[in-house]
């Protein structure tokens, strides 16, 4: 066990954990936010994406000792258009991919904040959505980038 | 004032917690003492159980342990036959068959200590196609290998052999296909005789799982509880699965004396859990000299897997629509589903209508080249019109136009400019382009007298303070059922959409308004609810609003004139049918022979859209699910086991990879829908696949006529050329 200090949307955070534990299991269960899902455990569907220091990543892939000192942000630490434009657009059906799938739109717009369609299909292609067939999220993104 | 929502695109009812990461899936939620489980499943395909062992350095005394030998009742997972063990006991029918539990607080430990758990089997010869099956290598269920057969006929076959003007002969295939929902399966139970058992869980049908518990516990009905958390997805796969996972961790849970979590990891759902059925599908068609159909003789057959489950009402209704939308004077239709050493295949959006429309569907391109007519010239000659009768009898008795259709289609897609310029450019071109399509139709709710058997029940409660609440069984899953039958009790009462509430389905609560499959839950539990809320206006009128709550119940009846004989499968198979011709546009390198759809027109016609915005996203999901169905995504089988389990290598289309998906609806409304709706989600996954193939066919002149088509099946096709 080790302790990791680490911020969480904001709040500074120090947990006694294993060092090799999944940054993915310490936020759900350490630190009780559930907001970010597992979807396969492998990096390929980015259900759990978070950004730390500011880049986007698979926290099932992410040992917890490689966030420390770092900072976290998930889905409840975001606030705003996103959310908003996947709501109106239909952009979560099931709900469970939406998570991370606002995580990757977000450091997508903030690298891009008016992104084309095809910038769009790109940024997104790390998050698989089995339900939607991506149009309307497409939509959701876009629609964020316009009222940004 | 009245309000109406119907036709519009209203917030999702649980929008709001989805896109902010407060839904709760079971995953999501603890008890406090809770234990993890896992399953130890059969190393082999098949053989004769003698030995468990528990090895290695594992703290085993710490460990809850169920075998069969603990199952308290009767050990089976009851569906429509009860073949299949809750925990295998004496024999094993497929090397995904659980025959251990283990649960202990420490989830790490768990998993270390499943790998430690060692059988002692005596192999018995396995049977793993369809093939292999009809040979009868091995008997590996019942007599014969047949779960389950259909004959169906309509005139006579027979009389028009030798008078036809051309007669057609195919064959096709399909592969297994795995649902992929991005949240895997979970239950978590707690369970003793006293208090009985309550279940939280990913599921679609949570009266399934209420009637799969009793049996093995040997307890009452009021003593089983089932509760649907937020679902991620299901897509058929969370349809009968889970009453396996629920009766697992039940027994966990009743042995510990403590509550109990089971959540599948993605390999072990990809591996275990049920898959599409695979089918074979041979056709022999007689056709006129001037293109009129005259006979189609059809056999339609799919790999069951080990046990029955599902399989009886999936070749049901892939047997039903294998004559498609045509009228033909003259069917027969001889299906069967066969048993294998798989885990079992069971239900998955379509429910069999993929298998047989895919196969329908090339093989009607196919006929009209040997006539010589283009594809639409030949299905416009042939489609059902109003008045006409299907292969099971039953007349179409709505004003459906599909000459029209087809037309719009063309029109949207520019079908014929397109097919022009492809073939010129084609000639010159190392990427060939080709355009092509399907007509089909899809039949919403039970098959037959299913509707009638379920007697679904819808509950709508007023309150005192002004909000109604819908109780039903019917689980949102994504695909909007909260919002919709909201929307629909809301416009029938006249009042705001923000006044109406839906309950969790939870059984305690809730009464049984079936399972939440098969396209039913808009146009028959939306009925249902439709039906609730006049009533409640009646009490409303009568009773005035003294005696609050007030609560109002509607149970199902059959629309007027419906029939159906289930010994000859004769008569009224649907309450109603959607319809739809849909166009793919696809490109082929003929280098790297990657193969893309680059346009999609879906055009339906499902009577009257109750929210657009939901429709529509059911379409472009659908036809998302079925491009990979079509291209991408192969399930390779190993000694009856899933070899690729995993998202790293089962691909399922990205955002990458999908075309601009052009949905369009024409509405008719239907008289027994609620306010003209029919249902819709399965709809999508029938045309693409053959669409797609048709147009791989026009891009580079190779009939394939098996799915997933892999690049290097093209690439043996063009050596062929």
């Amino acid at each position: 066990m080790r302790v990791i200090q680490f911020t969480v949307n904001g709040v500074s955070n120090e947990v006694n954990v294993w060092p090799m534990a999944r940054l993915l299991d310490v936020l759900r269960e350490d630190l009780g936010l559930t907001g970010t899902k597992e979807g396969c455990g492998e990096g390929e569907c980015g259900a759990c994406a978070v950004l730390l220091d500011g880049e986007l990543v698979n926290s099932c892939l992410i040992p917890v000792v490689q966030a420390d000192g770092s900072k976290v942000v998930t889905i409840e630490g975001l606030s705003g258009s996103l959310q908003d434009a996947f709501l109106r657009t239909g952009g979560a059906q099931c709900g469970i991919c939406t998570p991370g799938m606002i995580m990757a739109a977000h450091a997508l717009l903030e690298r891009t904040p008016k992104p084309t369609l095809d910038q769009i299909r790109e940024g997104l292609a790390g998050n698989l959505c089995r339900c939607t067939g991506y149009q309307k999220i497409y939509d959701a993104v876009a629609l964020a980038a316009e009222s940004a | 004032m009245t309000y109406s929502t119907v036709g519009r695109s209203v917030p999702r009812k649980e929008g709001r917690e989805k896109v902010t990461g407060q839904s709760k899936y079971v995953d999501d939620i603890s008890f406090p003492g809770m234990l993890h489980g896992v399953t130890v499943r059969s190393p082999i395909a098949r053989g004769r159980l003698r030995k468990i062992e528990f090895t290695g350095m594992i703290p085993w005394h710490e460990f809850t342990i169920v075998t069969a030998k603990d199952i308290p009742g009767e050990n089976c997972v009851q569906l429509i036959l009860d073949d299949q063990p809750l925990l295998a006991d004496d024999l094993i029918n497929h090397p995904e068959e659980p025959v251990v539990l283990l649960a202990h607080p420490d989830k790490y430990l768990l998993e270390r200590a499943r790998n430690f758990v060692k059988f002692d089997i005596e192999p018995l010869p396995p049977v793993f196609t369809i093939e292999e099956s009809e040979a009868k290598t091995a008997i590996v269920w019942g007599e014969d290998n047949v779960l389950k057969n259909f004959r169906m006929d309509k005139g006579d076959v027979e009389s028009v052999w030798d008078t036809a003007g051309f007669i057609v002969e195919g064959e096709y295939r399909t592969g297994a296909q795995e649902q992929l929902y991005i949240e895997p399966n979970g239950i978590i139970a707690t369970a003793n005789p006293e208090d009985g058992i309550t279940i939280w869980g990913s599921m679609q049908c949570p009266y399934y799982i209420h009637k799969a518990l009793l049996k093995p516990f040997g307890l009452p009905p009021e003593k089983v509880r089932v509760i649907q958390m937020e679902t991620g997805g299901g897509f058929g796969g969370k349809e009968e699965y889970p009453s396996i996972i629920a009766g697992h961790a039940a027994l966990l849970a009743w042995k510990s004396g403590k509550p109990v979590k089971l959540v599948y990891d993605r390999a072990e759902d990809m591996a275990a859990t049920t898959k599409r059925h695979p089918s074979r599908t041979r056709h022999r068609t007689a056709v006129s000299s001037d293109g009129k159909l005259l006979a189609m003789d059809i056999e339609f057959v799919i790999d069951g897997g080990a046990y029955a489950t599902l399989s009886a009402v999936v070749l049901s209704r892939g047997t039903i629509h294998a004559a498609g939308p045509y009228a033909c004077p003259n069917v027969r239709i001889r299906s069967r589903a066969m048993a294998t050493n798989c885990p079992p295949h069971g239900a998955f959006r379509g429910f069999g209508a993929p298998q047989s429309i895919f196969a329908l569907e090339r093989h009607m391109d196919k006929v009209a080249r040997t006539v010589g007519l283009s594809p639409e010239e030949f299905r416009r000659r042939n489609f059902l019109h109003e008045g006409d009768t299907t292969a099971t009898g039953q007349m179409i008795r709505e004003p459906v136009d599909l000459n029209a259709m087809l037309q719009r289609a063309f029109t949207l897609s520019d079908y014929h400019a397109k097919q022009e310029r492809f073939a010129r450019d084609n000639q010159t071109s190392q990427v060939k382009r080709g355009i092509g399509f399907a007509s089909f139709f899809h039949g919403a709710g039970f098959t037959g007298s299913g509707e009638r058997y379920l007697q679904s029940v819808v509950g709508l409660e007023a309150r005192a303070d002004g909000s109604v609440h819908i109780l039903a069984s019917s689980t949102e899953i994504g695909q909007g059922t909260n919002t919709i039958l909201c929307q629909i009790a809301a416009d029938t009462l006249g009042i705001e959409y923000d006044r109406v509430h839906i309950a969790r389905p939870d059984t305690r609560d809730v009464p049984n308004s079936g399972p939440t499959v098969a396209s039913r839950t808009c146009m028959v539990v939306g009925k249902l609810v439709e039906s609730a809320a006049i009533g409640l206006k009646r009490m409303l009128a009568e009773q005035g609003l003294e005696k609050y709550p007030l609560r109002s119940f509607s149970q199902y009846e059959a629309p007027p004139g419906i029939f159906w004989d289930d010994e000859t499968y004769k008569g009224d198979a649907y309450g109603a049918f959607a319809w739809a011709v849909y166009v793919a546009e696809v490109s082929v390198d003929t280098i790297t022979f990657e193969m893309k759809v680059e346009d999609f027109v879906a055009l339906q016609e499902v009577g009257r859209v109750i929210h657009p915005l939901l429709a529509a996203g059911q379409i472009e999901g659908g036809v998302a699910q079925a491009i990979g169905y079509a291209l991408y995504e192969k399930v390779i089988w190993r000694e009856g086991r899933m070899a690729n389990h995993q998202m790293t290598n089962y691909i399922m289309p990205t955002s990458a990879d999908l075309p601009p998906i052009r949905v369009c609806f024409e509405e008719m409304p239907y008289a027994y829908g609620p306010l003209g709706a029919k249902g819709i989600g399965e709809l999508p996954m029938d045309g693409p696949a053959p669409a797609i193939l048709n147009a791989i066919e026009n891009a580079t002149g190779v009939p394939v006529n098996e799915i997933p088509l892999m690049p290097e099946m093209l690439m043996d096709g063009l050596a062929c050329a």
